[in-house]
């Protein structure tokens, strides 16, 4: 008796211990997360200098939000940046993560490999990209460069043509992501069980063989959780674009992402629109980090 | 006959694992090459005066880095104290993110009580959902507080970051028995005591990667800063590097704006490359278990 009320006074602890995350989470994530809603249904912005709303309008935010056509082109932008991205990153990570866990390839240096492929991570995004800017400027160093060894004979104006900003963009982001995913992959990889892939080889399977066989059916729950990360963390794509052209998402706003969008209705102070974005984007992220969560509960038991 | 075959099979196999080892050097040191050439022109740029940068690329280092770097000081950005107030906010961000987090995950890894399950469950739920979403709710919140144009908004809510808490309970999970607690308790500590004296040490190498992660994510951070932050003198090095991006850059002294460039990437890199070993392997032990 005495020990139950002993133990029962010790776990009001785990409450208490719990204070801190529960007020902050409530006071800056959930208050606002119930106010960007409700903001959503409401007419409220500026047109000049008249004040219009707040006003309720229902839905008729989430109607103008998708109807007026913005919406759909920035979501295929945001998109196309993150496939630009994410193909070629997934397939230098798996390469990499399968190289540097083959025992028989015995790689040298593997930590000097690892420390600068996980380098790009850590750089701020908004200087990276302000860097790249700079680079590829009309007379950057790369078009001097370029110029100087003879591939081209005018500087290429990286930043008018839509396929090369694009590219640049989806360039900066695979350098930053690539080294992080390699290292969650080769994790991965090492989890295998080694005795697969020795029983592999006894049988004369080739190192392709075991790659596409054992490897990769194997590593299916850790891609999909790389790539559902990678997709929230591509529809959040913001920094790098919103640098490198100035917010105005040129050339004719085809590199212009969502956050961009959302960034500038915060901006304008059209709480109506932006809510509505907002929540939008909500659900979207909801549901794959539902996905994600599925993925991580599955692999903690 | 079938002796042979095998010998036959083993050099060839020894030759493929050469070739592909081979393949493999190249290809890292050409990544290498990728990751590095950005911030090694970057490097010889900041080195070099405006009127030769206007003279084309060269691979080697100038002597004006000394110059560049007293005119960029010397001049309109006020990069000192946007370094200041970059630092200030990323250490305590830093601090407080893993102190209580650590706090939250000590509460579901060694309690028993009947929200639990609930709340480790939440915490997972939202613990990828963007800030993004919440912004507009969040300036409106901080305009009504009077807490706008302050570094508090940008510090205060890390006490509930969710990654943070998630990689402290795998680490407990793996690292730390209730039986410890429990003798803590025997010997007469409070439960305060014992978390702050005893499962805080325990959890130093997880509280240290952890540190750098959100220090450098709060250093770099642009998004939510650029919304809070309107004065100049409260402005942190993301939000100046945006300005130097939208003022008419052309009119700038080039060897600056590669010097406010290199100001802001290097001491990461700097810190990065002495730390690199526990961060790397660090990257892992917060996601799922392959």
């Amino acid at each position: 008796m005495n020990k139950k009320s002993k133990v029962v006074r010790y776990n009001k602890w785990g409450y208490i211990f719990l204070i801190p995350f529960i007020v902050t989470y409530v006071v800056f994530q959930l208050v606002p997360l119930v106010s960007t809603v409700y903001n959503s249904f409401f007419e409220n912005y500026r047109s000049g200098l008249t004040q219009i709303g707040p006003n309720f309008v229902g839905l008729q935010n989430y109607v103008t939000i998708i109807q007026n056509g913005d919406l759909p082109t920035y979501f295929a932008n945001t998109m196309i940046m993150w496939v630009m991205c994410f193909v070629p990153q997934i397939i230098i990570s798996l390469l990499l993560g399968a190289w540097f866990t083959d025992p028989s390839l015995r790689l040298k240096c593997q930590q000097f490999f690892k420390t600068v492929i996980y380098l790009p991570n850590l750089i701020m995004a908004s200087a990276f990209a302000m860097l790249f800017f700079t680079l590829f400027a009309d007379s950057g160093p790369i078009n001097s460069m370029l110029m100087q060894i003879g591939v081209l004979d005018e500087a290429y104006k990286f930043m008018s043509n839509v396929w090369s900003v694009r590219t640049l963009i989806a360039t900066m982001n695979c350098l930053m992501w690539f080294g992080n995913t390699t290292i969650l992959l080769m994790a991965g990889m090492m989890g295998i069980d080694t005795s697969l892939f020795e029983a592999a080889q006894v049988d004369g399977a080739t190192a392709t063989q075991i790659f596409y066989r054992i490897t990769l059916p194997l590593l299916k729950p850790i891609l999909v959780y790389v790539m559902i990360t990678s997709l929230i963390g591509g529809l959040q794509l913001f920094d790098v674009p919103q640098i490198l052209t100035n917010g105005t998402g040129d050339p004719m706003r085809s590199s212009m992402t969502l956050i961009m969008y959302l960034n500038k209705h915060l901006y304008s102070k059209n709480f109506g629109l932006g809510g509505a974005l907002s929540v939008i984007l909500f659900i979207v992220t909801g549901i794959l980090s539902l996905i994600v969560y599925k993925i991580t509960v599955k692999e903690e038991d | 006959m079938a002796a042979n075959n095998s010998k036959a099979g083993q050099t060839d196999k020894c030759a493929s694992v050469h070739v592909r080892r081979v393949i493999a050097y190249i290809v890292l040191i050409l990544i290498s090459f990728l990751c590095l050439f950005w911030f090694y022109v970057l490097f010889i740029n900041a080195t070099r005066s405006n009127a030769e940068l206007g003279g084309g690329f060269t691979p080697v280092p100038s002597n004006h880095f000394i110059e560049n770097w007293t005119n960029l000081k010397n001049g309109t950005l006020p990069i000192f104290n946007g370094m200041l107030n970059s630092l200030i906010i990323s250490v305590l961000t830093a601090t407080l993110a893993t102190y209580f987090s650590t706090m939250t995950a000590y509460a579901i890894h060694a309690y028993q009580f009947k929200a639990k399950k609930f709340m480790f469950t939440f915490i997972l739920m939202v613990m990828m959902i963007p800030t993004q979403v919440t912004a507009l709710g969040f300036i409106q919140l901080i305009g009504k507080m009077g807490l706008d144009n302050t570094a508090i908004p940008l510090i205060v809510p890390a006490i509930a970051s969710p990654a943070v808490f998630f990689y402290m309970k795998q680490y407990m999970d793996s690292t730390l028995p209730l039986s410890l607690i429990e003798a803590a308790r025997i010997d007469g500590s409070g439960e305060f005591k014992t978390f702050n004296q005893i499962v805080l040490p325990l959890m130093k190498p997880a509280i240290a990667v952890q540190a750098i992660f959100s220090f450098v994510a709060s250093w770099n951070n642009y998004f939510t800063p650029a919304l809070v932050l309107h004065e100049d003198k409260k402005k942190t090095l993301p939000i100046l590097i945006a300005q130097l991006r939208a003022a008419d850059w052309l009119k700038f002294d080039m060897g600056q704006v590669y010097m406010m460039i290199a100001f802001s990437i290097f001491p990461v890199i700097i810190v990065y490359l002495i730390l690199s070993r526990h961060i790397v392997s660090g990257v892992t032990l917060g996601s799922v278990k392959g």
